[in-house]
């Protein structure tokens, strides 16, 4: 779980520099040959010993993909990217699929100890077996699924879930075990051909988590993905699908670190979201990337689609991200909202310090009448760091009494980064009400006197002020995440004063 | 003991303080009065370590420590607090965090144990009764929406919990109304005792009524021309600092 208070502490011993969690695990791994064709579509498929309709699907989102051209509308400046040039497939060499956490090579399991994800003794402390148990020092449990480079390694907490009817594994799995809901909903709210990066994730993802919740189960216990990136020249494509049927509700959790490495590695993900009527999904994102070192060397480029459809009545999306890391992060987490009363929510703060650039914000597209929206953009800038929100508002000419309301804040520490917005509305609806208000302000002189003045160091000073800056995200995270969330903003900022 | 010689500072260039003399004994209360413009905050700033306040001659020293060469928490943390004339807001910032990160940086750089949420509500809750504030001032934001005599409250609750050695009041009286102008002297007063000074800078001799001062100090136009007993704040209030100048 990445989600505990001593998860800094815990990894801060790992590495001497700024980024704690930028070591690599030494561990045998097998990869597919370098380069992208249809073989190596054909190679993943078959090593996930898919049906054939996947492979067709993947095959077609490949074809979709070439014929595509890279976006460069973004805010962001990147030398050419040699798709021939990586990896697609790398994957922790084991002989048969771990059945329990007993057969998971003892390495990965130190990995992600070291990242603050205790695997096993996690469940240990909750008990594995017997539904009801009580969660260790009054702490709520969390399921994890942790995927390691190109392969989920282990997913925890599964009897207890399906004693409740919910599906928690990895999508490999899911794609044997339950085909029917994959394929029903597997690209309907993405579809391959979507943008350069989704179809590119379609043609070669290779693992990621699928979420099923059943009619009127509320989930007890946070779910969580946590992704690592380990391997040299390896890009990681994951993919995730969460489906909330009707009447259901779960709170999804997702945390992602990366070795340090001069090169730039890309992280290409998927992420599909189903709300049927009154269900709701909130979506936790701590993205924790390796951001490059201090000159801008090295670091992931996160190009990631995130959407989510509110299918049904009264259905609810909320997206809640922290964005610490990655060299360049490329990310709109989207609503549609088709059903009536439905309600989408995006709370972001978005942190580029040194040579960081972030393009990020939202599309909310309102179909249903008496649709809702809310988006708060927190964004700080620091270093030569430059961030960008760029968001769309879109009102159906069907959305009658449709409301959003957008608030976008920029802050600025230093004289050398940027901060900008970028807000489109589009409404085709007379009784549509659309809100925006943004402010870029800087952390004043007086503000940080006014702390040291009470003891604060300078760096305590401007973590604090960020962190009130911040404040009306961090509280829509749950609680542990946000207390690792804040030292994090901590963190990033470090050396940025001064 | 807070000593000060000589003591020569300028912003911009331009030259506020022009040779300030000044001591103030450990257990007492010294009230600096002066027109706009004498030099009053530049003093207040400068013995505290704001940016853009620079130095150009002279020391000041506190318990033998040489202020002017510490960083500004070095010298919250030595026990100089600054109460300000214009509290600044932090937006989000709850007070009871910032109030526990602040007694905890200093508690943690004096080499003292850190206090924990429950044990610092319980401190806190018993200062703020003493001071007859609500408990609600501790959930809202650092001076946010707070009215200016909230903002002045906020200020001596600070006080109140960090404890310092020296407190340094900066026009804390403008700005607010009798009854809480009684709340910030009663505030100061409970402080005093054999190891508290205060430096009380003020305009108006009225905040003297309710906090009685050891010394009154005149500071005009960046020197201290005349010092005496709390009648010399009664016989400014009486004449006008220009007729005090012109004797000087």
């Amino acid at each position: 779980m990445p989600a505990v208070t001593e998860t800094i502490e815990t990894v801060q011993s790992v590495t001497e520099s700024g980024y704690k969690w930028g070591f690599e695990t030494d561990i045998e791994m097998e990869f597919a040959p370098k380069g992208l064709n249809e073989d190596i579509v054909r190679f993943i498929s078959a090593k996930k010993n898919e049906p054939e309709w996947l492979l067709e699907w993947r095959l077609r989102a490949f074809a979709a993909w070439k014929a595509m051209e890279e976006p460069r509308w973004a805010a962001v400046k990147y030398p050419p990217i040699d798709y021939q040039d990586s990896y697609y497939y790398a994957a922790p060499k084991q002989k048969v699929a771990p059945k329990s956490l007993d057969e998971v090579d003892p390495e990965l399991l130190k990995t992600y100890a070291k990242l603050g994800i205790p695997l096993r003794e996690q469940e240990i402390l909750a008990g594995v077996e017997g539904a009801g148990s009580t969660p260790a020092e009054g702490r709520m449990p969390v399921a994890v699924d942790a995927v390691f480079d190109s392969v989920s390694v282990a997913t925890t907490f599964k009897d207890r879930l399906e004693k409740e009817g919910i599906v928690f594994c990895s999508i490999s799995e899911a794609v044997q075990t339950h085909p029917e809901l994959v394929r029903k909903y597997l690209g309907t709210v993405v579809p391959q051909g979507d943008n350069f990066f989704a179809a590119l994730n379609s043609a070669v993802f290779t693992d990621g988590s699928f979420v099923y919740i059943p009619k009127g189960v509320r989930c007890p216990m946070e779910l969580s993905t946590y992704f690592r990136i380990n391997a040299k020249s390896t890009g990681q494509f994951e993919r995730t699908l969460i489906v909330a049927d009707e009447g259901s509700y779960v709170s999804y959790l997702e945390g992602c670190t990366a070795p340090m490495r001069d090169e730039n590695q890309l992280h290409a993900a998927v992420v599909e979201l189903v709300a049927m009527d009154d269900a709701t999904i909130k979506y936790s994102t701590v993205q924790n990337w390796y951001p490059g070192d201090a000159e801008g060397k090295g670091g992931i480029y996160n190009f990631v689609t995130k959407r989510g459809a509110c299918r049904g009545a009264r259905s609810k999306i909320s997206w809640t991200q922290v964005e610490t890391g990655s060299a360049i992060t490329w990310k709109y987490p989207s609503c549609i909202l088709q059903g009536e009363d439905s309600v989408g929510e995006f709370y972001s703060v978005a942190i580029t310090n040194n040579y960081q650039q972030a393009d990020t914000g939202t599309k909310m597209f309102h179909i249903g009448p008496r649709t809702k929206s809310t988006i708060v953009s927190k964004g700080i800038s620091a270093g030569h760091g430059q961030n960008t929100y760029r968001g769309l508002v879109r009102i159906g000419a069907k959305a009658t009494g449709a409301r959003n309301f957008t608030q976008c804040d920029s802050l600025l520490i230093g004289d050398l980064c940027g901060a900008h917005t970028v807000p489109y509305i589009e409404n085709r609806c007379l009784s549509a009400k659309v809100e925006h208000e943004a402010t870029t302000s800087r952390i004043a002189e007086d503000q940080l006197f006014y702390c040291r003045q009470r003891g604060l160091s300078e760096e305590e000073a401007v973590g604090l002020i960020v962190n009130g800056f911040c404040r009306e995200v961090l509280k829509e995270l749950p609680m542990e995440f946000a207390v690792e969330a804040q030292k994090l903003l901590q963190i990033s900022l470090e050396g940025s004063v001064g | 003991m807070l000593r000060i010689e000589g003591l020569t500072a300028e912003i911009d260039g331009k030259q506020i303080l022009k040779g300030i003399d000044l001591e103030v004994p450990t257990g007492e209360v010294h009230a600096i009065m002066g027109p706009n413009g004498s030099g009053k905050s530049t003093l207040s700033y400068v013995l505290s370590g704001r940016e853009g306040y620079e130095v150009t001659g002279g020391s000041a020293t506190f318990d033998g420590h040489d202020i002017l060469a510490m960083e500004p928490e070095e010298r919250a943390a030595a026990g100089l607090f600054l109460a300000f004339q214009y509290p600044v807001e932090l937006p989000g910032v709850g007070n009871a965090t910032f109030l526990r990160t602040a007694l905890n940086a200093q508690r943690k750089a004096r080499g003292e144990s850190e206090l924990d949420a429950m044990q610092f509500l319980k401190l806190a809750r018993e200062r703020m009764k003493a001071l007859s504030m609500s408990d609600d001032m501790l959930k809202r934001g650092v001076n946010v929406g707070f009215s200016g005599g909230e903002k002045k409250r906020n200020e001596i609750l600070q006080m109140a919990l960090l404890k310092p050695s020296i407190a340094i009041l900066d026009e804390t009286d403008s700005g607010l109304d009798i009854d809480a102008l009684k709340i910030v002297a009663d505030g100061v007063n409970a402080m005093r005792g054999p190891d508290f000074s205060a430096l009380v800078i003020t305009h108006y001799q009225r905040l003297l009524d309710y906090i009685v001062p050891d010394r009154v100090h005149v500071l005009m136009q960046g020197r201290i021309v005349k010092s005496g007993g709390p009648e010399l704040a009664k016989e400014l209030e009486a004449q006008g600092y220009a007729a005090v100048q012109a004797a000087a």
